[in-house]
């Protein structure tokens, strides 16, 4: 769905804005796009409107999702500074991607996009929808990027810093490069597919965690220095694994609208080489969707359990939940596109690839990632938006050296934009909090309020 | 034998746990305390600020023979100390007796094992 969006640019005349300020035009798009491809259904209608409204609800329901896994995995002294974090990314992003996020995601340009402030200017990608139901769409996709990376940061960053970090990805590092994949611009050009994020959303997410958790350091007490040499690095166990397992149920829930929502449609024909498999309709793609996302979590989950039962003797719940985001994480870029069985071998392979890295990160290389962020996002859906190229049907036409290109631009972006704020941030304003208020918990020194009274 | 209680701060916990392992002090319990002292923190709940006089801290408990009585102490003192007000206190306590609930074995013997002893 989603290689429609230069198609309707190419076809619709642009606007080139200028000053679309103050007040936001709701422009009603009544007039059907008339396609060549036969891509019937794409006059304005209720029934995708209200299937995409209802998907918007269930990605805005992963973010108590995230806020649960990342306060059940740290510590009782902190948890009201992490559900701080996650409430402010919401609602910083919620406000920066209405200001000039969206315009920049889709406005017309191949590196960055720009049809000026407010979302009055920018030409609606999607004309079976109102552009406002569109916007709430993409809106929480990018808070979904945002607040990933409160995960790694989690436990030592001062707030007032967080706050300046959730307002430069919501304006510019997730919209620019959420442009070059679903705004029109070059990667989508290139033929990259990533149909609901798996490199936009959570390698976008993953990477700038990466860069976050390598600036900050690693928290008092993870790893101590033995006296041969050696690193050894310490368990910081979390204060709840119930909250973070239902976190991580909301979140599997919440994945039934962040990709099959993606289809920004409901009703209608598809060209056959859009979704490939047979896929003619948007109620086939949809419930197909559903079925390779859930399939892809069930299966990594069951890897998560095998590995942590042969590795470390007792399956272990902390390693499935981050085993079910994993394969949910993977299945995101192809969820559309693949068979069911090759969204289990993705579901499988994102979990493995999670399982390694999660213990290469913090054993190898010292990255302390308190909730295993960068692997499960980062890792997992660079892993994710590779097989979509080797797994898809052969007539969509996607092939994994375009993938590559794409998940390495994003992933590049990501890192390197991340650690050129965060190192920014850590040399004028100081990143870290102090060691006393890390020692003591960030709930009371930060916020005056502990969570557990 | 005598009870060493070690009133400390909960960040110290850590260091003083590896002290008295380092005395070969092996076995002790402890606990999170509430206190009432000096110190204040200001906190907000939805908008009123209130002051918590109860102070959050761990209580160390150590039962030891005589003998080993000023090293635990030591010990507890090397590592708990910051130099700030709210470091905790020490106290040391007489106790009349000890019983391996194991056993049934009496005094001195009940707190240490024999064979490992050098």
């Amino acid at each position: 769905m989603k290689r429609v969006v230069p198609f309707c640019l190419f076809l619709v005349a642009l606007l080139s804005s200028g000053v679309a300020m103050a007040q936001e035009e709701v422009v009603a798009e009544a007039a059907a796009v008339v396609s060549e491809e036969a891509e019937a259904g794409f006059s304005i209608n209720a029934v995708d409107t209200i299937w995409v409204l209802l998907a918007a609800m269930l990605v805005f329901f992963m973010q108590p999702g995230f806020a649960l896994v990342e306060a059940g995995m740290t510590r009782t002294k902190n948890t009201a500074n992490i559900l701080m974090k996650n409430f402010l990314d919401f609602s910083a992003g919620s406000v920066l991607y209405w200001i000039c996020g969206f315009s920049i995601m889709f406005g017309a340009g191949a590196f960055l996009g720009w049809d000026g402030f407010g979302i009055g200017g920018v030409e609606n990608p999607c004309p079976n929808l109102p552009k406002e139901g569109y916007f709430i769409f993409q809106t929480v996709f990018c808070a979904t990027a945002a607040t990933i990376v409160s995960g790694a940061m989690a436990e030592r960053t001062k707030f007032s810093m967080y706050i300046l970090y959730s307002v430069l990805i919501s304006a510019f590092i997730y919209p620019i490069q959420g442009h070059w994949s679903w705004g029109g611009g070059w990667l989508s050009e290139l033929g990259f597919h990533d149909f609901a994020g798996s490199a936009v959303v959570h390698s976008c997410g993953g990477f700038i965690a990466l860069a976050g958790a390598i600036v900050l350091g690693p928290r008092l007490g993870k790893y101590t220095k033995l006296s041969d040499g050696k690193i050894r690095s310490n368990a910081i166990p979390g204060h709840s694994l119930a909250l973070a397992a239902l976190g991580v149920w909301i979140l599997w829930m919440g994945w039934f609208g962040f990709n099959p929502g993606s289809t920004v449609a409901a009703t209608g024909a598809v060209d056959p080489d859009c979704y490939g498999g047979g896929i003619l309709d948007n109620m086939t793609a949809m419930s197909h969707i559903f079925v390779t996302t859930n399939v892809a979590a069930a299966v990594g989950a069951i890897v998560a359990l095998i590995y942590t039962w042969v590795v470390f003797g007792k399956p272990s719940l902390s390693m499935m939940c981050n085993g079910i985001l994993a394969g949910l994480v993977g299945i995101t870029a192809g969820c559309d596109c693949v068979p069911i069985w090759a969204a289990a071998v993705i579901g499988a392979i994102a979990s493995m690839v999670m399982c390694f890295c999660v213990r290469f990160f913090d054993v190898r290389l010292h990255i302390d990632d308190p909730v295993g962020a960068v692997s499960v996002h980062g890792m997992a859906g660079f892993t994710g938006t590779i097989l979509t190229g080797v797994f898809a049907f052969p007539e969509c036409g996607y092939s994994v050296g375009t993938q590559l290109i794409g998940e390495l631009a994003i992933a590049g972006w990501s890192f390197g934009c991340g650690l050129i704020v965060f190192l920014l941030i850590k040399h004028i304003f100081g990143l870290r909090v102090d060691a006393r208020i890390e020692e003591e918990g960030l709930d009371v020194y930060e916020h005056g309020e502990s969570a557990y009274n | 034998m005598k009870k060493i209680e070690a009133i400390i701060r909960k960040t110290k916990f850590e260091d003083v746990k590896e002290a008295l392992l380092a005395a070969d002090i092996e076995w002790f319990s402890y606990y999170d305390v509430r206190g009432v002292g000096k110190t204040r923190q200001a906190r907000i709940y939805r908008g009123i600020a209130y002051d918590t006089s109860c102070i959050e801290r761990t209580l160390v408990s150590v039962i030891v023979r005589d003998k080993n009585a000023e090293k635990t102490v030591s010990a507890i003192l090397g590592a708990a100390q910051t130099g700030e007000v709210g470091d905790g206190r020490i106290f040391v306590i007489p106790i009349e007796d000890a019983v391996r609930i194991r056993t049934g074995e009496r005094g001195d013997i009940a707190l240490y094992n024999a064979e490992q002893e050098k």
